[in-house]
């Protein structure tokens, strides 16, 4: 087990994050946030937070469940059966630009549930896409804009987030 | 994807009745439902979870909410439905059931949602046929997805059902509701007091899990809940009451009734409602009615079926494969 990034590297990556977004143009169309379930709910509302404070104006922040515009689930290879959650978008996302957020990207293929998920709440301007964690193993022609940072390890590795909110501390860790 | 690690995993791929299910299986069902909460306020009111699947609608009995709501909850969910009714089907030339549900089969369903007069016969189509079944009532027996919505309604309100008094009044014995929402019920922690004439009163009531009073005024102020039930005139043998006006006295939900009862309490009625029979308009319509959200909260419940019986379907198909190459 090897741990990768530390509470306080979460810390900074998520202020680099902040930073990324405020130096989007002003002419730009104005920002919103959307976390994946489950650890990119935490991650998005961390973003929202720092950025709010940077702006000092009030950032709009969403939580997707993908569940339900998964790819597999007429084909479920294991038996782990996704628990449908609920999505919480309740401000208009049409001619916004949505920063989609999520903990690890791997296949892409979450990504892509996400964005026609996106799609049906709405017109976004655009579709920016941040992740903690980049890791190989690409299935679909997916790239993020903001990566947190880079992990380069073989698929039968795994690589677990945990975040205070949910278990207590904040790490991300090679299993 | 994957990655939240659920302890309990959903496994039946045919919703029978509520008896059969495990507290687990049972709130597992009504989170999934919360699930589906924001759907019918967003600009596409569908989900692409069952593309490509097909359900059929296999109604020997009327009925409107169910139906629909059973219509409604698949094309959020983007299936196809194929509405079949007795009187404009072969069914009416002497096909039996089996019969008519294969030949549906061979059409290609992926799910069966049944209501049938006979108790039991969703059991016997669950062991006869591949696809999924859901009973939408079948005679005295179930109605499970009606007392998943009550339950999902009342948790909705309270938080949980854990110590609430749930009063169900009137016509218990021909009630496939009353059933399914005491065992519901009672699986969740509620206590559940029956309410009505002897003459309605199921028999071997004593058997079941509730406590039994013949009169409502004797028990309407103890309770946290009130479903009223309706009349079914169209099922009633012999005569249970002496008139409409006598039943409509002693059992009706009236705005006098109403003021010795909680301030809070919640009333609820599966639908249709015979107004000013077992309930008067004021109530029905009044603040404590929850009569509107149980027909909302129907839609999610039944998605939420929908969807785990045939994730269950498709999870039981792979470990088929898998298991036996061919």
């Amino acid at each position: 087990m090897d741990i990768v990034l530390k509470s306080k590297d979460i810390t900074q990556i998520v202020e680099k994050c902040a930073k990324w977004i405020s130096d989007f143009p002003a002419s730009d169309a104005p920002i919103a946030i959307i976390g994946i379930r489950s650890r990119g709910v935490f991650l998005a509302g961390r973003i929202a937070q720092v950025l709010e404070k940077k702006t000092a104006h009030e950032i709009p922040c969403g939580t997707l469940d993908i569940t339900l515009y998964r790819d597999d689930l007429n084909d479920p290879h294991s038996t782990q059966q996704p628990q449908v959650r609920s999505t919480e978008i309740d401000f208009d996302i049409t001619g916004k630009t949505i920063i989609l957020v999520d903990d690890v990207l791997q296949t892409g293929r979450t990504v892509r549930a996400a964005m026609d998920a996106i799609m049906e709440f709405g017109r976004p301007q655009a579709i920016r896409l941040a992740v903690l964690i980049d890791r190989k193993g690409r299935e679909l022609p997916i790239q993020p804009d903001f990566v947190g940072h880079h992990v380069e390890v073989s698929p039968k590795h795994k690589i677990s987030v945990s975040f205070k909110e949910s278990d207590d501390i904040d790490q991300v860790v090679i299993e | 994807m994957n990655r939240t690690t659920n302890k309990f995993q959903w496994t039946r791929k045919h919703l029978i009745g509520i008896k059969d299910l495990s507290v687990e299986e049972i709130t597992y069902i009504l989170d999934t439902a919360k699930g589906f909460e924001n759907l019918s306020t967003r600009s596409v009111k569908k989900v692409p979870a069952l593309r490509g699947k097909v359900l059929v609608n296999m109604f020997f009995e009327d009925s409107t909410r169910t139906r629909n709501s059973f219509t409604l909850a698949a094309s959020r969910l983007s299936a196809d439905v194929v509405e079949f009714s007795k009187t404009s089907s072969s069914v009416s030339k002497g096909e039996t059931l089996l019969d008519t549900a294969r030949n549906l089969e061979a059409m290609g369903i992926d799910i069966v949602v049944i209501r049938h007069s006979a108790g039991g016969a969703p059991v016997l189509l669950s062991r006869s046929i591949n696809a999924c079944v859901i009973n939408a009532g079948d005679g005295y027996n179930e109605h499970p997805t009606q007392a998943l919505l009550d339950a999902y309604t009342i948790r909705e309100k309270r938080g949980s059902l854990e110590g609430l008094k749930i009063g169900i009044v009137g016509d218990i014995a021909h009630s496939r509701v009353a059933r399914s929402d005491i065992w519901a019920f009672t699986k969740l922690g509620a206590e559940v007091i029956l309410v009505g004439p002897p003459t309605l009163m199921p028999a071997q009531v004593n058997k079941l899990p509730v406590r039994v009073s013949h009169s409502l005024d004797a028990v309407i102020e103890e309770l946290d809940v009130i479903n009223m039930l309706r009349i079914q005139f169209e099922r009633l043998g012999g005569n249970p009451f002496p008139s409409v006006r006598e039943y409509s006295h002693f059992f009706g939900l009236t705005v006098e009734r109403m003021e010795k009862a909680k301030k809070d309490i919640i009333v609820m009625h599966p639908g249709p409602i015979n107004r000013g029979l077992e309930i008067e308009s004021e109530v029905a319509d009044g603040n404590n009615s929850v009569i509107l959200d149980q027909v909302a909260n129907g839609l999610k419940v039944r998605m939420a079926v929908m969807f785990l019986v045939s994730q269950a379907a498709a999870n039981q198909d792979t470990e088929i494969k898998t298991t036996n190459p061919s």
